[in-house]
């Protein structure tokens, strides 16, 4: 490993510490779409670390995974809304 | 064919791995169809229309994203960042009809609110007209200036 | 060496606006205002994230010769970058609609011309 590799790493880390802090307010929220808020906050947080950890690891297939990760976290939170709405 | 354009170029880019081989090609080419056919019913022009690849719009867009979408968005996050440690806000949901229509200029338009100053796009009603939560309100009814910049004049002139 | 500082300081720019993001959801009192901190400061400091790999593979592609494996990561994580601008705004706007409808105001607001409207519509009806 070189230096950037070490500080991907070391950034990768600090994200997750981020995660647990957002704990607080998805145990804590008063209403349902404060937690809906940190629940995509989260998946942007953990697809970034995914981003991160590709590099340090050096395989190209963890991007795929974060591409569709992303995806799959936005149609999961459209799916979310709209159960909020009322609609399913 | 904007669709079809759209989805060949990413599969060969994601399939791509130091050269290119004939299958990946027709594999891509009958993706994209089957993906163009399906999504094109629910699109307005036809399925050969070429508005959407005219390299005008494309360059204008591109101009648009390294100019002032990304002054934009710097000035957004030092925005929330000083709201954040002073913490004077004054929210409101406003409206204002930015007389765009096309569902394409639409979406564009209402990202860039959202990511840029002090604005959230909260709702669009089927005549077009934005509803948008303000995080700093300064009168009860703000001039498209104030709300979104330059940003409705762009996205007129590469969407419409 | 050189690489690595300059990725390093596009790696500290994002993980601060991404603790930003983290902070913004104590420090505002509602839904929304915690939205615009949510929204705009983790799509930024993710960004910049993204740049620093943008970076670093690029120049890894220019200093390795002949090996295309930098290059593929490079155009792999652009369009990472490409699909995390599109959904993250899309799905807050969901989200912000999906909260007004289900009737979570905002707390403190000044006007609130969508709830107005939403009102007056519901007079008509009844």
């Amino acid at each position: 490993m070189n230096m950037s590799q070490y500080l991907f790493a070391g950034v990768a880390f600090l994200m997750a510490f981020l995660i647990v802090m957002l704990a607080g307010r998805l145990l804590s929220g008063p209403t349902t779409p404060d937690r809906l808020v940190v629940l995509d906050t989260i998946n942007t947080l953990v697809s970034g670390i995914m981003l991160l950890l590709s590099a340090v690891y050096d395989s190209v297939v963890m991007v795929d995974i974060a591409i569709v990760y992303m995806a799959l976290s936005f149609v999961s939170t459209l799916y979310f809304a709209r159960h909020l709405e009322g609609g399913m | 064919m904007f669709v079809f354009v759209v989805s060949f170029c990413t599969y060969l880019l994601l399939s791509w791995s130091g050269k290119l081989s004939v299958q990946e090609v027709t594999i891509a080419f009958s993706l994209a169809a089957v993906i163009s056919f399906v999504t094109s019913s629910s699109s307005r022009s036809g399925f050969w229309s070429m508005r959407g690849l005219s390299p005008f719009r494309w360059w204008n867009f591109v101009r648009y994203v390294f100019g002032p979408f990304a002054v934009g968005l710097a000035q957004a996050n030092l925005d929330v960042a000083k709201r954040l440690i002073t913490g004077d806000i004054n929210p409101g949901i406003v409206k204002f009809n930015p007389r765009l229509k096309t569902d394409m200029g639409r979406m564009m338009l209402a990202n860039s609110i959202t990511l840029t100053p002090g604005t959230l796009t909260v709702d669009i009603d089927d005549d077009g007209v934005f509803y948008i939560h303000v995080l700093s309100l300064r009168s009860e009814n703000p001039s498209e200036e104030d709300i979104c910049g330059p940003f409705g004049q762009w996205a007129r002139r590469i969407l419409e | 060496m050189v690489l690595g500082i300059f990725v390093g300081l596009l790696l500290l720019v994002g993980l601060v606006f991404n603790c930003l993001g983290v902070a913004s959801m104590y420090r505002f009192p509602d839904v929304y205002t915690r939205m615009h901190g949510a929204t705009k400061c983790t799509t930024f400091g993710t960004l910049f994230t993204i740049f620093g790999l943008l970076l670093y593979s690029f120049v890894r592609f220019i200093a390795v010769e002949g090996e295309s494996r930098f290059m593929v990561l490079f155009i792999h994580v652009f369009i990472a970058g490409v699909v995390l601008m599109i959904s993250n705004p899309t799905g807050a706007h969901a989200l912000a609609r999906a909260a007004h409808r289900s009737k979570t105001l905002p707390e403190p607001a000044l006007v609130d011309v969508l709830e107005e409207k939403e009102r007056h519509k519901g007079g008509i009806a009844a």
